[in-house]
């Protein structure tokens, strides 16, 4: 059978996607609140640094930024060509570096704090 | 392959204007720009946490108004719509056998839906919204 790096990518499509639907309305909310001039607790500076300052919070923020990127950057990639983008080799090079940045990017940022 | 095939003509960047279960697939393929628009916003979040307490607190400071919340708004109306259709779609993604008899699949996507209302209560509940 011929090698193919699809699975790995539709892997963190499909887990991205899965953890979106469950996870994303809801922080959008947060944010929202925030937005409206009504942040909820968790988004004040004491309490979001406690949050992040444990491994378990990090795991969770690093889960949550990188996996909806991998997703967003698959799904991307399928869009562009249904919007009459045929530049696949390109646009895949660039949708997964970006998503790569990103997580090596929100990796820096969440062992800083 | 005869002398004179018949082409369509099909639209390469309009074609999915042409039925409307076409323009549904596309609703729930962009989802995808503001889940990732998201990811961004996070990421920045994240950013400026790490920077110290006033560098958050000017994140916040930013976030609030008009522009952002109609943004939010937006990005949240889509991130349901991932949210609905991904639901409605894992009774195809992994169907449930229980002996010769495959599971219902409405049952399935309600699973879904009740964890989610869960969890989505749970982040709630925990992240101090009142």
């Amino acid at each position: 059978m011929a090698k193919s790096n699809k699975p790995i990518f539709w892997s963190l499509f499909a887990a991205g996607g899965t953890l979106a639907a469950f996870l994303a309305p809801v922080l959008v909310l947060l944010l929202l609140l925030a937005a409206l001039g009504h942040p909820p607790d968790v988004l004040g500076y004491a309490q979001l640094h406690a949050f992040a300052a444990h491994w378990l919070g990090k795991v969770f923020l690093l889960a949550v930024i990188t996996l909806f990127l991998w997703h967003a950057a698959h799904r991307l990639r399928v869009t562009l060509h249904d919007f009459g983008l045929r530049q696949d080799p390109v646009v895949a090079v660039l949708v997964y570096l970006a998503a790569a940045a990103g997580t090596a990017l929100s990796m820096f940022y969440l062992l800083r704090i | 392959m005869s002398r004179r095939p018949f082409v369509r003509e099909v639209s390469r960047t309009r074609w999915y204007f042409r039925q409307p279960r076409y323009l549904r697939y596309m609703s729930r393929e962009v989802t995808c720009i503001f889940i990732g628009a998201f990811a961004l916003l996070l990421l920045c979040a994240v950013r400026r946490l790490s920077q110290g307490q006033a560098a958050w607190e000017s994140f916040l400071a930013a976030l609030e108004g008009p522009w952002s919340a109609l943004g939010l708004v937006v990005i949240l109306v889509f991130a349901v719509h991932n949210t609905t259709s991904w639901f409605n779609v894992t009774p195809k993604a992994m169907p449930v056998q229980i002996g010769e008899e495959f599971l219902p699949g409405k049952f399935i996507v309600a699973a879904h839906y009740v964890a989610w209302i869960l969890v989505s209560l749970l982040v709630l509940y925990f992240a101090g919204v009142r």
